[in-house]
């Protein structure tokens, strides 16, 4: 693992998201608790709608343009047949930290 | 005999040396500087200390005699300044001591925040008997008023003990909810309306900027401008450990000092422990783990072999009486985690388990915390929970009976146990009213009146329907809002106004959500209910709220906004269309007139919205509120102004109208028009309000659509004047937002509860006047150009990415 800073905690709205820029493509960061993070492709596989502009809710999202649920610890759609990447993220002393080992294998993927 | 030189008389250090006194007596020649002048006590029982329910002496654990009887040689109220490893020595001001081992005890210092004012006498913080005796004597002065600030256990502790001695308290806490690291939103709206109820004010998301007073502390001053008065301040928002003398020496330190498994600092004759220590990169602030260090510190003092230091599941509990909180394990992210609930609003109670893997990995609790030990047992074995899931929540004592069924819970309640808290009917009388024949709810309110009042244990009463009648009881099926909740949004409106709720976390406990924090159906319909009905009091949340309405602009099908400046009216001007003009150029968006009188400017970056914003801004343009649940456009023919054919002032009016009611939230859109005669090219009369000007005067038509739905307006009222207009549709704009449902567009709304009812209800003189007060209070905190508010550097950094990694070198 190699584990980038990508910013600090409280930069992320609590219950929200926010995105960053990677060679694999967009991926969202969520907050789902006080110190809680999950990160996922930004890219709604139904349609390609942004998830850091959805409604984030326990440890789920609901993508903002037709409502697709995913699950972000599996990176599952509810009801779908379908899946976005996942990458391991933490939070240490208040900043967020991205694995950026895994984003370098997704983008050769 | 070997030389053991202790620094810090602390609660690890103390049960180090009870662990070797107790195997190995006689091998060390034992020396303990301590800074305070005193020796061992149990810290963590300072709180009962400083409310009165214990005295210091009670809560000493070594005394003199314990001192004496091990010959330890006690060098209280004597700080060490300094370690010289060569030499083997450590320094006091005045003194210098050898040593063969040294070990480092020195606890935590308080994180004291750098705000100005932090010096001034009066400000204390929270981690000695000396702190614990100046908030007495603080206390001590008739009317004096404490400032904590901090809402997290040893805030919160400190809060409870100075408001039983009496004092005037008010908790300022920087996060949404108290105890943030321990608790989630639910148990801590809980736990903050217990302390309220004990008189303390609680102010969350609240930030300090500065202690304000000369000689001494006399107010808090917090970021948003608002000053508390204070005769004393506590600072508890955080420890951190207390490092120096490690750091000077030149051990191995990170944000404690590091220590292996055995206790071992990188100085081999030098041994850490306690919460001044790093292990394996985690810090302690709990004394359980601190005694698993100090029993592996003592055997390696011994040179005995063990099992190393490994750090422990912890729970946590807070020592404030009545106060019934417990908090264990993990609620860090990890894959594949479920939530169960348990919510029992009546009797305050709050349960949430979290599962990974068919084991539990972390409770949170309040109210009723008897199983506390019985998870914290499950999770620190790591057992396997799969057989017991369905009833797990009910705790030990459903467990390991026949067939898992959340119903044969239901079943297993004793008669005298209480279902509906308001009416005080326990089980028993239902079972009896079944008994008699009753066969459905509503036969179980009229004779024994559960569930006839708040309604909020109608699920309850409806299992023990099912359990005693089986298969003759058909549950029933009103619509609930979505899947956190039985309750319809009808019940729910009219729940937040009866029992007064006011905060989301207020609705999902004391209605039973069945989830953590809901889900994207109820949040934003509960987020409009609150702000609808408690403006003053509930602060909008934007994670509650679609993308359209958080980011202030319409998403597109490609992820770029539309922007759509207001036109009151439909009117516009040179200046107005030049500023369109140049905006749409500089940022590369495309101009559409658009159906609602106004001009669309579509494909605009998220970045760029704030720029763009400001410079419509500048021209007096402000937001259009295309996307929200709200007044959306006032359209206008052009009237009496021009038009041969007009009897009123349509545009005139129009603009009035719309002045008047941009900026409200709704259930859905509400759009109104106003055309100056009968031929209505204002096309009035399929709008949510719609007026027809006539020479008599104004006839106001409400519950018309264009959209999915093709209606005609209905008579609201015939008007004379155009104030009377105003007044009678401001006060049907309100009792629309007080009353339906979210996502009801006003003819939906009216069909439930007809157009008489509004009607009757808005010709009411005083009935009237009521709804246009409170929509105009509601209007003093919400009639605010959104876009103003955002167009600064803040909110674009916000809407930028977060961070560029693209031009990280690959490795
Ligand atoms: C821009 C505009 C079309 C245009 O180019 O003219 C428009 C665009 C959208 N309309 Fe509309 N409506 C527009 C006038 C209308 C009108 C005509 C009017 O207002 O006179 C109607 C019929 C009248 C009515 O509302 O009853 C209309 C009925 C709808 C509906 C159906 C509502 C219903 O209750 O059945 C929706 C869907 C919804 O709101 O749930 C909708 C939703 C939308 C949304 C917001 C779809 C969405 O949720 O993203 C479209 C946004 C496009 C975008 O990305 O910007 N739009 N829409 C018009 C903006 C008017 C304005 O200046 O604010
Ligand atoms: C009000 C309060 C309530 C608490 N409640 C709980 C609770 O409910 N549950 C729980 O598990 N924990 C609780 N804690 C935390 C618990 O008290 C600590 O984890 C524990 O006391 C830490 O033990 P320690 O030996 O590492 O440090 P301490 O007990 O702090 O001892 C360190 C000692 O070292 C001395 N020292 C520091 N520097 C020097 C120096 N240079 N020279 C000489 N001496 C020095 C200090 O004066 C101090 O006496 C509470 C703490 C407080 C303050
Ligand atoms: S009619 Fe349909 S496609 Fe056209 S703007 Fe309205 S919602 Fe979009
Ligand atoms: S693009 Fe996400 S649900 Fe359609």
């Amino acid at each position: 693992m190699s584990w980038t800073d990508i910013g600090p905690l409280e930069d992320i709205p609590l219950r929200g998201a926010r995105r960053i820029k990677t060679r694999a493509g967009c991926v969202a960061v969520f907050r789902t608790g006080e110190a809680e993070v999950f990160a996922t492709s930004n890219t709604c596989a139904h349609l390609g709608g942004p998830l850091n502009e959805g409604i984030v809710h326990g440890r789920q999202v609901t993508c903002p343009l037709h409502n697709w649920v995913y699950d972000l610890e599996t990176g599952e759609a509810r009801g779908e047949d379908a899946r976005i990447a996942t990458y391991p993220v933490r939070v240490e002393n208040g900043r967020v930290l991205i694995d950026a080992q895994a984003l370098i294998a997704a983008d050769a993927a | 005999m070997q030389k053991l030189v202790i620094i810090g008389a602390g609660m690890a250090t103390g049960r180090m040396l009870e662990h070797l006194f107790e195997a190995a007596p006689d091998a060390y020649e034992v020396t303990v500087f301590n800074a305070e002048p005193r020796g061992n006590y149990n810290r963590i029982m300072l709180s009962p200390v400083l409310s009165g329910e214990k005295s210091y002496e009670e809560i000493v654990t070594h005394d003199d005699a314990w001192y004496a009887d091990n010959r330890v040689t006690c060098r209280f109220g004597e700080p060490v300044v300094g370690i010289d490893r060569a030499a083997r020595m450590v320094r006091t001001e005045t003194d210098e001591v050898a040593y063969d081992k040294l070990v480092l005890g020195t606890g935590s210092a308080p994180f004291i925040i750098p705000v100005p004012g932090r010096d001034l006498p009066g400000v204390v913080a929270y981690r000695d008997l000396d702190d614990t005796n100046a908030m007495i004597s603080a206390s001590e002065a008739a009317g004096a008023r404490a400032v904590v600030i901090g809402g997290g256990l040893l805030g919160l502790e400190a809060a409870a003990g100075l408001r039983l001695r009496g004092m005037e308290v008010t908790v300022i806490h920087l996060a949404g909810h108290l105890m943030e690291r321990q608790l989630d939103p639910a148990a801590g709206y809980l736990l903050q309306k217990d302390l309220e109820s004990r008189g303390i004010t609680m102010l969350t998301g609240a930030s300090t900027k500065a202690i304000l007073g000369h000689d001494r502390a006399e107010a808090v001053l917090l970021e948003d401008g608002t000053t508390i008065g204070a005769d004393l301040v506590v600072m508890a928002v955080g420890i951190r450990p207390e490092t120096r003398l490690a750091t000077d020496t030149g051990l191995e330190v990170a944000r404690g000092v590091e220590v292996d498994a055995r206790m071992r600092t990188s100085d081999p004759a030098i041994h850490a422990v306690g919460e001044c220590v790093e292990f394996d990169g985690q810090l302690f602030g709990l004394v359980a783990p601190l005694y698993d260090q100090a029993k592996v510190l003592a055997d390696t003092l011994m040179e005995r072999e063990g099992d190393g230091f490994a750090a422990r599941q912890l729970s946590t509990k807070l020592k404030v009486t009545g106060c019934d909180l417990f908090s264990a394990g993990d609620f860090a992210d990890g894959p594949g985690r479920e939530d169960i609930v348990f919510r029992d609003p009546a009797r305050g109670i709050y349960k949430r388990l979290v599962i990974e893997d068919d084991r539990l990995v972390g409770a949170v609790m309040y109210g009723d915390t008897a199983d506390g030990n019985w998870f914290f047992g499950l999770i620190k074995d790591g057992t396997d929970i799969s057989q017991m899931r369905e009833t797990l929540i009910f705790g030990p004592a459903y467990q390991g009976g026949s067939a898992a069924d959340p119903l044969a819970a239901v079943a297993a309640l004793p008669p005298e146990a209480e279902v509906c808290g308001c009416n005080g009917v326990c089980k028993g009388q239902i079972v009896e009213a079944i008994a008699d024949g009753a066969g459905d709810l509503g036969q179980i309110k009229a004779k024994t009146k559960a569930s006839a009042s708040c309604g909020s244990c109608t699920g309850l009463v409806e299992q023990i329907l099912a359990c005693e009648l089986g298969d003759d009881f058909q549950m029933p099926s009103s619509q609930p809002v979505c899947g956190c909740t039985d309750l319809t949004h009808e019940d729910v409106r009219r729940l937040i106004k009866a029992r007064e709720l006011k905060s989301q976390p207020a609705v999902w406990q004391e209605l039973g959500w069945t989830t953590p924090n809901g889900c994207h159906v109820c949040r934003p319909a509960v987020n409009f209910y609150l702000l609808a009905d408690w403006p003053l009091d509930y602060d909008d949340d934007p994670q509650s709220r679609f993308v359209n309405e958080r980011n202030h602009a319409n998403i597109q099908k490609d992820g770029t906004y539309s922007v759509m400046p207001r036109m009151w009216g439909g009117l516009t001007n040179a200046e107005e269309l030049r500023a369109i003009a140049d905006a749409a150029e500089k940022y590369g968006g495309e101009l559409k007139v658009t159906g609602g009188q106004r001009i669309d400017i579509l494909g605009v970056k998220k970045e760029d919205l704030p720029d763009i914003w400001a410079d419509l801004n500048a021209v007096g343009m402000v937001s259009g509120h295309a996307y929200t649940k709200g007044l959306r456009t006032v359209k206008s023919c052009v009237g009496t102004d021009w038009c041969r054919f007009g009897t009123q002032d349509s545009t005139g009016l129009a603009v009035k109208l719309e002045k008047r009611l941009w900026g409200s939230w709704t259930p859905h859109k509400v759009k109104l028009g106003v055309s100056g005669c009968p031929r209505n090219c204002a096309e009035a009369t399929c709008k949510d309000v719609g007026v027809i000007c006539v020479d008599s005067g104004y006839q106001i038509g409400v519950g018309g659509a264009a959209g999915m739905d093709l209606k005609e307006i209905q008579r609201l009222h015939e008007a004379k004047t155009e104030e009377e207009t105003v007044e009678w549709i401001v006060a049907f704009v309100q009792l629309y937002r007080e009353n339906a449902k979210y996502l009801d567009r006003p003819y939906k709304w009216i069909a439930k509860v007809g157009l008489d009812w509004v009607i009757e209800t808005l010709s009411v003189d005083a009935g009237r006047a009521g709804l246009v007060e409170r929509f105009d209070l509601s209007q003093s905190v919400y009639q605010k150009d959104p876009w103003a508010e955002r167009a600064t550097p803040e909110t674009k950094r916000h809407y930028e990415p977060l961070a560029d990694l693209t031009l990280e070198a690959a490795e």
